[in-house]
């Protein structure tokens, strides 16, 4: 069986997979790593939406093996170790950006790498065509789309979490 | 506590599960996995309607890593059973309806694309689903019928022998002599023909099923995403793997979303926990989303004829309504009930129509079963209506304002006894229209459609003043309407010895916001900071008893039993405190978490009340047991009633045909409020799914009987470009029945919305002489119109 080599996290690892085992298989069953979802068979909801190398991806449209030697960071990997959230994760909460909270690794993980390939503003448009690829059932995505707005300042250190969230 | 921020009744305090769901710690069913777990994959017919000739499990059995393969012959040696209704509705000559066998696994026939045949349990989900492949299974094709109309047409191929013209029931409510005599006598009369379309729910989580047996104790437990354990133990035990309570745990963990897809007792559980039984070892299934479109229950698919008599004023005088709803193929757990008193019982809506007459035929299909999903019966009776009302306008030249104002029931006439049953206890619906209408800027309107106009767009107006019925609801009105289960809820309130809280819900959470919801009104009773209080749901091992959640019904039902359970332990603190503190019962007070001697400044907290009745040296223990924890079982005196006004503003784009919403307007009485912040959230998203279905969604079928919209990539679900922001207001008036005064606010948005964004469009497209326009308004649908009738916007 090949194997893969990559670091989760911030912490190295070599798996054995097979080789039609997808990157969300390894994350969900081969390392524990529960917090990235499935939603589809067909790469359309982006629950399982995490960053390869800094960069949003949905994770069951990439084999495992293709992220050898790539640094992927998923929502069990945002907050800083004393338990500090991401910024994106503390909006979500502020705004009530989730309801069953099933979407959300994906939304959260989407919405990070919209808001820093953005750095010169995010309008509600693009902020609305960049969750395109992320389904929500739950809250029509009015509190979501706030949330990333509200998120876009702090990230650029334009505005302090405590006044963003008033 | 003075410095403590206000969290009780009416805060918009941020959510407690939230944390684990942001930080991806959240425990959905399959992020569970046990120690030797084994994979179930179902292998599923790809036939709409065919005899089962033979299945070769050979091949299968021999792949790597299968363990088992099982048909519904397996399941029959074992005297599994079928699949109980948990609705029977009776028709109109008194004879019950056909409620034909639904087994675990098909025997004989399949009966839709999706319908379950056999399983393969293997080490890995790869290898099952690798051996499923190998499965040799022999179909004859027999005729189909896939929608409504071919299924009572002439001559039309049966779904079931023992179901005669495919027809499951054929019932009827109200006076229909008195809505005759009205039409006899009526100035004018306006027929509407109007489907409302099929819809797939799709919670985002797809269903999960883990079924576990410990040999040595003979328990099984069943972890699956349901909306409702204790009724899925009920069902699954009682009548189809005969388990008795006691050794049958059902667990519900975080469950991602449900709309009422997750209510019903599916296959799969049974088959799961069964399976765990025969092997010995944990047995998990998780559905595909592909499997999700062919096998969770659908939603909605009506044909009707709606018919108003009017006097010359426009005033209501009988409604008379004609229905076909489609069932599906095998009846899923609560389905007769959905368009029967889930939906003609709502006929009336906030109007004061004298006399209403509605007949409903529930039809066999060859499709996937149909339950309630989001609004359930009540989102088809608003758009009938709502549609129906602005037909009239149609037709009369009466303004949609002031005919829907003449008709409200008055604000003063409550309690209203509707002539289809229900008795509202509350509203007024004159004041969330006139609100919605100032939000949505009304009167403005002309202007921005001329504005519109000018960039080559059709603006137009739509509004929908809807009623609900929630809380569903007395157990003796239901048992008497042929529910099988009674409706009450169950709370326990554990008051622990140093005054922390655990309160046990029989409700259940699924993106609702219980756990921070319930706790706001435990601290509002109780005095306790939401810190020291949980709320435990989802468990049958943990939790008394309890029908689950859906219909809108947990803060009315289950947060009436909690205030029950809580007025108890209340009441025991009262005779603890009044021996403690050498007082009469009669004269202690309790406000603010403690317990004071009237007219005197002696107290003690509900924390010190709590440890003296655990660690009761001085008690009175003569007359009172230990211990503050007390369990209560609430059945509600009625339905509540929600309502209100949705405005919704449309665009569309003259070259293409494509409807966007702008903007949106909804104003509710959902009754109390606990949490501001999540009702709005249950509002929006309502609302999000009801634009859904008005502009997008539609489950079609080809007319063999073949799921076309089978996948993310046919189905079109709403995404976030596809949706306006939601201005929601709310307007309450309080439930008269009731502890909190609460309605119910779930569902509110997918009710009331389709009838607005469809007046909508309507409207948009009145140049063009367009009288109604069926769900979804695709932009194919708007585009034929437009290039029907070219084009009156040019020539402006």
């Amino acid at each position: 069986m090949p194997q893969v080599k990559l670091t989760v996290n911030g912490r190295s690892t070599s798996v054995d997979v097979e080789g039609r085992t997808l990157l969300v298989e390894l994350l969900r069953e081969k390392m524990g790593l529960t917090g990235t979802h499935v939603g589809c068979d067909t790469s359309q909801c982006g629950a399982c939406v995490v960053h390869v190398d800094g960069v949003s991806v949905k994770s069951c449209s990439m084999l495992a093996l293709q992220a050898d030697g790539a640094k992927v960071t998923t929502i069990e990997g945002l907050a800083k170790a004393d338990g500090t959230l991401h910024p994106m994760q503390e909006m979500f909460r502020e705004h009530h950006a989730l309801q069953c909270g099933f979407c959300t690794p994906g939304m959260v993980m989407t919405a990070i790498d919209m808001v820093n390939s953005h750095p010169d503003g995010l309008t509600e448009e693009q902020i609305r065509h960049g969750l395109e690829g992320n389904l929500c059932r739950c809250t029509g995505y009015h509190n979501i789309v706030k949330a990333i707005a509200a998120a876009w300042p702090i990230m650029h250190g334009k505005r302090q979490m405590a006044t963003a969230a008033e | 506590m003075n410095d403590a921020p206000f969290e009780g009744i009416g805060a918009s305090v941020r959510r407690k599960e939230d944390l684990r769901f942001i930080s991806g710690r959240g425990h959905y069913t399959d992020d569970i996995n046990r120690a030797g777990q084994l994979h179930a994959v179902i292998k599923r017919s790809d036939r709409p309607h065919a005899r089962i000739v033979s299945i070769d499990t050979a091949a299968a059995k021999a792949a790597p890593g299968v363990v088992a393969v099982y048909t519904g012959a397996d399941l029959e040696r074992d005297g599994i059973g079928g699949l109980p209704c948990g609705w029977g509705i009776h028709s109109k000559d008194g004879s019950p309806m056909k409620e034909p066998p639904h087994p675990v696994l098909a025997t004989g026939k399949v009966r839709h694309v999706g319908d379950p045949i056999a399983v393969v349990i293997a080490e890995t989900k790869q290898q099952a689903k690798d051996a499923a492949e190998l499965l040799d299974i022999n179909l004859e094709d027999v005729p189909a019928v896939a929608t409504i109309n071919d299924a009572i047409a002439p001559g039309a191929a049966l779904v079931h022998d023992d179901a005669p013209g495919n027809i499951c029931y054929d019932w009827h409510l109200g006076d229909k002599a008195a809505v005759d005599a009205a039409f006899a006598r009526a100035d004018k009369t306006v027929s509407l023909d109007l489907t409302n379309n099929r819809l797939i729910p799709n919670a985002m989580e797809p269903r999960c099923a883990l079924g576990e047996y410990d040999p040595t104790t003979g328990d099984y437990t069943l972890t699956t995403t349901s909306q409702n354990p204790h009724v899925i133990r009920l069902l699954m035990g009682a009548f189809v793997l005969h388990l008795p309570e006691h050794k049958l745990r059902v667990v519900a963990p975080d469950v991602g979303g449900g709309f009422g897809s997750k209510i019903y007792h599916y296959a799969e559980e049974a088959i799961v926990t069964w399976s765990a039984g025969k092997l010995g070892m944990p047995v998990k299934w998780t559905s595909d989303r592909s499997e999700a479109f062919m096998s969770d229950a659908h939603g909605r698919d009506h044909v009707s004829t709606a018919e108003m008599a009017l006097d010359k004023d426009g005033n209501f005088l009988a409604l008379r309504v004609k229905t076909l709803s489609n069932m599906g193929a095998y009846l899923s757990t609560f389905a007769p009930a959905v368009p029967t008193y889930l939906y003609g019982t709502l006929l009336a809506g906030v109007y004061k129509t004298p006399a209403i007459y509605v007949e409903v035929k529930a039809i066999f299909t060859n499709t996937v079963p149909v339950d309630a999903y989001r609004g359930a019966g009540r989102p088809e009776a608003a758009f009938l209506l709502e549609r129906l009302v602005d037909t009239i306008c149609h037709d009369t030249g009466h303004d949609r304002v002031e005919i829907r104002r003449r008709n409200f029931i008055p604000t003063d006439a409550f309690p209203y006894q509707t002539p289809v049953a229900l008795q509202y206890d509350s509203g007024d619906y004159f004041t969330t229209l006139r609100k919605a209408l100032e939000h949505a800027d009304y009167a403005g309107f002309e202007a921005r459609r001329k504005a519109a106009a000018a960039k080559g767009k059709l603006r137009g107006i739509g509004i929908s003043t809807y009623l609900e019925a929630c809380g569903i609801a007395p157990s003796k009105v239901v048992g008497s309407l042929g529910a099988r289960a009674g409706l009450y809820e169950v709370a326990n309130v554990r008051v622990h010895p140093t005054g922390s809280v655990s309160v046990f819900t029989g409700t259940h959470s699924h993106g609702q916001g219980h756990e921070t919801t319930f706790a706001q009104l435990v601290s509002d009773q109780l005095g306790v900071p939401i810190s020291q209080i949980d709320i435990v749901h989802g468990d049958t091992a943990k939790i008394p008893f309890g029908m689950g959640t859906y219909g809108s019904r947990s803060l009315a039902v289950g947060g009436s039993a909690m205030v029950k359970a809580m007025d108890k332990v209340i009441a025991k603190g009262k005779k603890i405190a009044a021996h403690l503190m050498e007082a009469a019962v009669e004269d202690i007070d309790f406000k603010d978490g403690k317990f004071s001697v009237a007219g005197t400044d002696k107290a003690k907290t509900l924390g010190e009340i709590a440890l003296t009745a655990y660690v009761p040296h001085n008690y009175p223990i003569e007359e009172l047991e230990p211990g503050l924890d007390e369990t209560a079982f609430y059945d509600p005196k009625n339905f509540t009633y929600p309502g209100g006004c949705h405005v919704a503003e449309v665009e569309i784009e003259a070259d293409t045909g494509v409807a966007y919403v702008v903007n949106f307007v909804a104003v509710d009485d959902v009754g109390r409020v606990v949490n501001p912040m999540i009702v709005e959230g249950q509002v929006q998203g309502g609302v999000a799914q009801g634009i859904g279905q008005a502009l997008y969604e539609n489950a079609v079928y080809d007319k063999n009987g073949q799921i076309l919209s089978g996948s993310f990539m046919d189905y079109t679900m709403p995404r976030a470009d596809n949706l306006p922001n939601i201005t929601v207001g709310t307007e309450s008036t309080l439930c008269t029945h009731n502890p909190l005064g609460a309605k119910g606010c779930g569902e509110v948005g997918a009710i009331g919305s389709p009838p607005a964004v469809i007046n909508a469009v309507i409207d948009a497209l009145k140049e063009y002489g367009v009288r109604h326009l069926d769900m979804p308004a695709s932009p194919q649908k708007i585009w034929s119109i437009l290039n029907a009738n070219r084009p009156p916007i040019a020539a402006e």
